[in-house]
């Protein structure tokens, strides 16, 4: 006997009716475009991976920097890295179309393998250093020190901890074939869930995560790392 | 009305039927309808050989080529895998009896510092669907866990894999360690992961760049029949 087909899910279709979690959603699924207003010479374009938006932003206001624009790719790239190197390559040539003539890259290689290094060099532009946005939050020096001995661990940060369903859970397909966890985690032991702020309902999010996934569970708090002192340089 | 329009009977179907039909099971990943479509050309008298290479292999080879146009994704993929690996299980105590044909052998696994397998798994599962002996070295390999085990198992091709950025590097470690004990030459050495592709494989100094299992696959049996056509020529 044979069973029906399944169907496809699609990821990050957010149904809660509050605005914070519909801007997630957007962030998730469609990114952020900035007003089409023509640059002015003092001010930044940035280009962010949506799961970064939140807190490009709130380093900025916090510290009173109106410098920038940003506009941002949509977070569900992370989980299709092949794409995001020409993505970014297309905001930043739209940007320079704008009268842009500092933009800045707030995306880690991200799983490109080196192709987005590539594309920041081709077209003139910098990108924020390291390997994953959870290195930088955590200070990509010390990420990269741990590394060996934290084989094994899966990151979580602010953004991934709330969007673990959408990003992750069924991102892979676990809410279609949940048998597929332990051959996907199969050599993964812990989640750390490096929290960007003090939020215990995300640290339960994130401890509620790491429980479905079979892992133990640690919470740390970065705060912004290398993101905050990379956008105070960029405020010179 | 929809569920019994679904319903098929796979052993009541005509082989070259239920074969298509396996087809699409494994693009559905259904490991259970796998394991009895196995079973049943099995009891119809089918070599192990033959189900595994039209049945599971072809089947695998679609979901490959899916998967590269963008059609297919990594859950789908690894369900397919998976329903393959249940045929497999079934088929693999029975190749060994029959002495299937083989390719030639490989040694595969993921490089230091990366615990990511599930495209090596597959790799690997292909390969010997393929007719390669396959050793799997799993996860985190450092450079003497290849080293030793290419020339312990008299390997002909050396396979190596990683997920992270930060760990593909490492392949060139592996493969100019090969290169100064002078024995690089003497391995046909592929490389595949996510983050890769085919310039970086060339900057390494790998034979090859293979960007799923079955380009893996077709890969291989290219360098073997070169191999081949160069000891006999």
């Amino acid at each position: 006997m044979r069973r029906g087909k399944k169907q496809r899910s699609g990821a990050g279709s957010a149904t809660q009716p509050d605005f914070a979690a519909a801007l997630e959603a957007r962030l998730m699924e469609d990114g952020l475009d900035a007003p089409r207003v023509k640059a002015t010479p003092e001010q930044v374009m940035l280009i962010a991976c949506g799961a970064l938006a939140r807190e490009i932003i709130a380093v900025n206001e916090a510290n009173g920097w109106d410098h920038a624009v940003l506009e941002c790719l949509p977070a569900k790239l992370h989980n299709a890295p092949q794409h995001i190197a020409e993505a970014v390559r297309v905001k930043i040539r739209d940007a320079k179309a704008r009268g842009f003539d500092s933009i800045f890259v707030l995306y880690a290689d991200c799983g490109t393998g080196g192709a987005l290094d590539a594309v920041c060099a081709q077209e003139g532009v910098e990108r924020i250093p390291g390997p994953h946005c959870y290195a930088f939050f955590d200070g990509v020096e010390t990420f990269e020190t741990r590394h060996e001995e934290e084989l094994g661990t899966l990151y979580l940060t602010d953004f991934f901890a709330k969007q673990f369903d959408a990003l992750i859970w069924r991102g892979f397909g676990l809410d279609q074939a949940p048998e597929m966890r332990d051959i996907l985690f199969a050599h993964y032991t812990r989640v750390v869930y490096l929290a960007q702020t003090e939020n215990p309902e995300l640290d339960a999010k994130a401890e509620e995560a790491a429980k479905r996934l079979g892992l133990s569970y640690e919470r740390r708090f970065t705060g912004y790392g290398d993101l905050g002192t990379t956008l105070a340089g960029l405020a010179k | 009305m929809a569920d019994e329009e679904d319903d098929i009977i796979l052993s009541a179907l005509s082989d070259d039927e239920l074969v298509l039909q396996m087809h699409d099971d494994l693009y559905d990943g259904l490991k259970d309808e796998i394991t009895e479509g196995v079973n049943i050309l099995l009891e119809r008298g089918w070599t192990p050989y033959d189900v595994l290479t039209k049945a599971l292999v072809e089947g695998m080879r679609i979901v490959g080529i899916d998967f590269r146009d963008g059609i297919l994704f990594v859950p789908e993929v690894l369900l397919a895998a998976n329903a393959m690996k249940a045929g497999m299980f079934i088929l693999r105590p029975l190749l060994a009896e029959t002495g299937a044909p083989k390719q030639g052998k490989m040694v595969i696994g993921t490089v230091k510092g990366d615990i990511h397998d599930i495209g090596k798994n597959l790799v690997g599962m292909m390969m010997e669907g393929a007719g390669f002996d396959v050793v799997d070295l799993g996860i985190n390999n450092p450079v003497e866990n290849y080293l030793e085990a290419i020339e312990k198992e008299d390997a002909d091709i050396l396979g190596m894999s990683a997920l992270l950025t930060t760990t593909m590097p490492y392949m060139k470690v592996v493969i100019d360690e090969m290169t100064a004990k002078g024995i690089r030459e003497n391995y046909v050495v592929l490389v595949g992961g996510a983050p890769l592709n085919e310039e970086f494989g060339k900057a390494i100094g790998a034979d090859a760049y293979c960007r799923d299992a079955a380009v893996a696959v077709e890969t291989a049996k290219e360098f073997m029949e070169h191999r081949k056509h160069n000891q006999t020529a």
